[in-house]
């Protein structure tokens, strides 16, 4: 009786312990990777690569992602306002809602996807085929050869992937506007500009900039820990994306009560 | 110049593999480690240059403890020590030769024209010209391990770790292989570990030979020691009949 009532509080027992160990390995691995900026001629060399296979190479599916977001934004916009709210407020909330929460979140969830797996899958890899003990013995730190220049490259692309796709979000909101919803190009841009703070692309590249660290660095956490084969790299790949999905949404509402 | 593994023990989780194994390679010899699968051949080797740390008693190179090193010495003896792994583990995002250079560009002292001609001397080695702008996933099971040879000898180490460098090949190749060890020993001097299950190879490449059973060092010798051992454990294994050790229980 008392076995069966205290399973559940057992079982929160045990997740919290798991976490907080996958927590403290994960920041672990990041003081790891800041020691391992010494070996610059190393990670240097790599970090090019990895800014275009993370940044340049998920440009498309960004703003695939955004173009759609401002089309249905504009038009969901219009429809809540249905003539009690002037219509150019359609630039204010297509510009705003861009800026400040889809463009960063949906690109970072997308990439989450995107790099993460492939990151956690790659290392992953490596590590149960014993390529990462090989980078050893070849006098090689791994950390700074694998994870130091993909958290770079996330960190300094997932910013500018996100500007991007924020544009793209705008532009296709104007387009709905001007096509669909007998808006002139001023008055959509006179919304736009209406409560525009400089300080919003403050914001989504902040978040922008969080998003590219957690998902590369936890891509790399999971590949770096993954155990027993093919098996094992399919589990840290589809770790990698829900952890690092989860963060991304937590830090979202972080960084709005910190700075909101 | 010898490699002394000294009393280690090793357990993975509840798995107690190693159970104080002492063994030494002397200065310019080839020491085979015999042993059955999963006895903890590998996981021995993998000490010798600090992959994995002992729970207990410890690994001296040249005399210097591998538990005591800091990462760059550690480095140092990296450099020093080729690593021919039991799958090959090359890196298979790039090209064999690729693959073939990697220890080399960690070498200051080793000029881009120098490297490729190591490269290219150590891929003629294992008999694999031609092979240089190939994948890792276009070689077969042999070739992969050859290639894996070539890189651990590129830098033209002192001291030679081979994990099974000729299961999995045909028997023509595993001469050349073996031919290859000794080469290295007698022209270069290098101390070399084999691990092997094959006692033909064995016998062919060994100065001594070490039996580990059970976590433990069970017989260390000569190629003669073993061949007239007593030790059912030992002749089992070496003969392939696994009769004499039920017999001897
Ligand atoms: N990284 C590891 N984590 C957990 N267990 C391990 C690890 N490496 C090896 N083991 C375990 O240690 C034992 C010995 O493994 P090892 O690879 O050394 O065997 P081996 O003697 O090389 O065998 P084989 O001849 O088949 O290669 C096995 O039970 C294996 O499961
Ligand atoms: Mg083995």
């Amino acid at each position: 009786m008392t076995r069966t009532l205290l399973a559940p509080v057992r079982a929160l027992g045990r997740g919290t312990r798991v976490f907080t160990l996958a927590v403290g390995s994960w920041g672990s691995l990041v003081v790891d990777a800041v020691r391992a900026l010494r070996w610059v001629q190393i990670w240097a060399p790599l970090t090019l690569r990895q800014m275009t296979r993370i940044g340049v190479d998920s440009v498309p599916i960004a703003l695939f992602i955004a173009a759609f977001t401002g089309i249905v934004l504009a038009l969901q916009a219009s429809y809540t306002f249905t003539g009690a709210i002037p219509l150019y407020f359609v630039g204010v909330l297509v510009g705003k809602t861009m800026m400040l929460e889809l463009g960063p979140v949906l690109t970072g969830l997308a990439l989450s996807g995107r790099v993460g797996a492939n990151i956690s899958a790659e290392i992953g890899t490596m590590r149960v085929t014993e390529q990462i003990d090989a980078l050893e013995t070849l006098a090689y730190p791994p950390v700074a050869y694998l994870v130091v220049p993909r958290v770079i490259a996330g960190t300094i692309m997932f910013p500018l992937v996100t500007a991007l796709a924020i544009a793209m979000g705008i532009v296709a909101g104007w387009i709905t506007a001007i096509q669909l919803l007998e808006l002139s190009t001023p008055e959509f841009v006179n919304g736009l500009k209406l409560f525009f703070l400089p300080f919003d692309v403050t914001y989504a590249l902040i978040k922008a900039t969080s998003f590219g660290f957690v998902v590369t660095s936890i891509g790399c956490h999971f590949g770096f820990n993954t155990k027993g084969g093919a098996e094992g790299v399919g589990r840290s790949t589809t770790g990698a994306v829900v952890a690092s999905s989860m963060v991304i949404l937590v830090l979202d509402a972080f960084w709005a009560v910190l700075l909101l | 110049m010898s490699i002394e593994i000294d009393g280690i023990h090793k357990a993975f989780g509840a798995n107690q593999v190693l159970r104080g194994f002492s063994v030494e390679a002397r200065e310019g010899e080839t020491l085979v480690i015999l042993g059955h699968s999963g006895s903890g051949k590998s996981v021995t080797i993998k000490h010798v240059v600090g992959l994995l740390q002992p729970d207990e008693g410890e690994v001296r190179v040249d005399g210097e403890r591998v538990g005591g090193m800091d990462i760059e010495e550690l480095f140092s003896l990296r450099r020093k020590v080729g690593f021919v792994f039991q799958f090959a583990a090359l890196f298979d995002s790039m090209s064999v030769a690729d693959n073939v250079a990697m220890g080399l560009r960690r070498m200051k002292e080793v000029s881009d024209e120098e490297r490729e001609e190591r490269v290219r001397e150590a891929l003629r080695v294992v008999d694999l010209v031609g092979f240089e702008d190939r994948a890792p996933s276009e070689l077969s099971g042999g070739q992969r391990k050859r290639a894996g040879i070539a890189r651990a000898i590129a830098t033209r180490p002192g001291y030679l770790l081979y994990d099974e460098p000729t299961t999995g090949l045909d028997p023509i190749t595993r001469a050349v292989v073996d031919r290859l060890i000794n080469r290295m020993k007698d022209e270069l001097g290098v101390t070399g570990i084999v691990i092997t299950h094959d006692m033909e190879s064995a016998f062919r490449v060994a100065d001594r030979l070490a039996m580990l059973y059970e976590g433990k060092c069970r017989l260390e010798g000569t190629p003669d020691e073993f061949r007239n051992s007593e030790d059912p454990v030992v002749r089992a294994f070496i003969e392939g009949r696994p009769e004499l050790m039920e017999e001897a229980e």
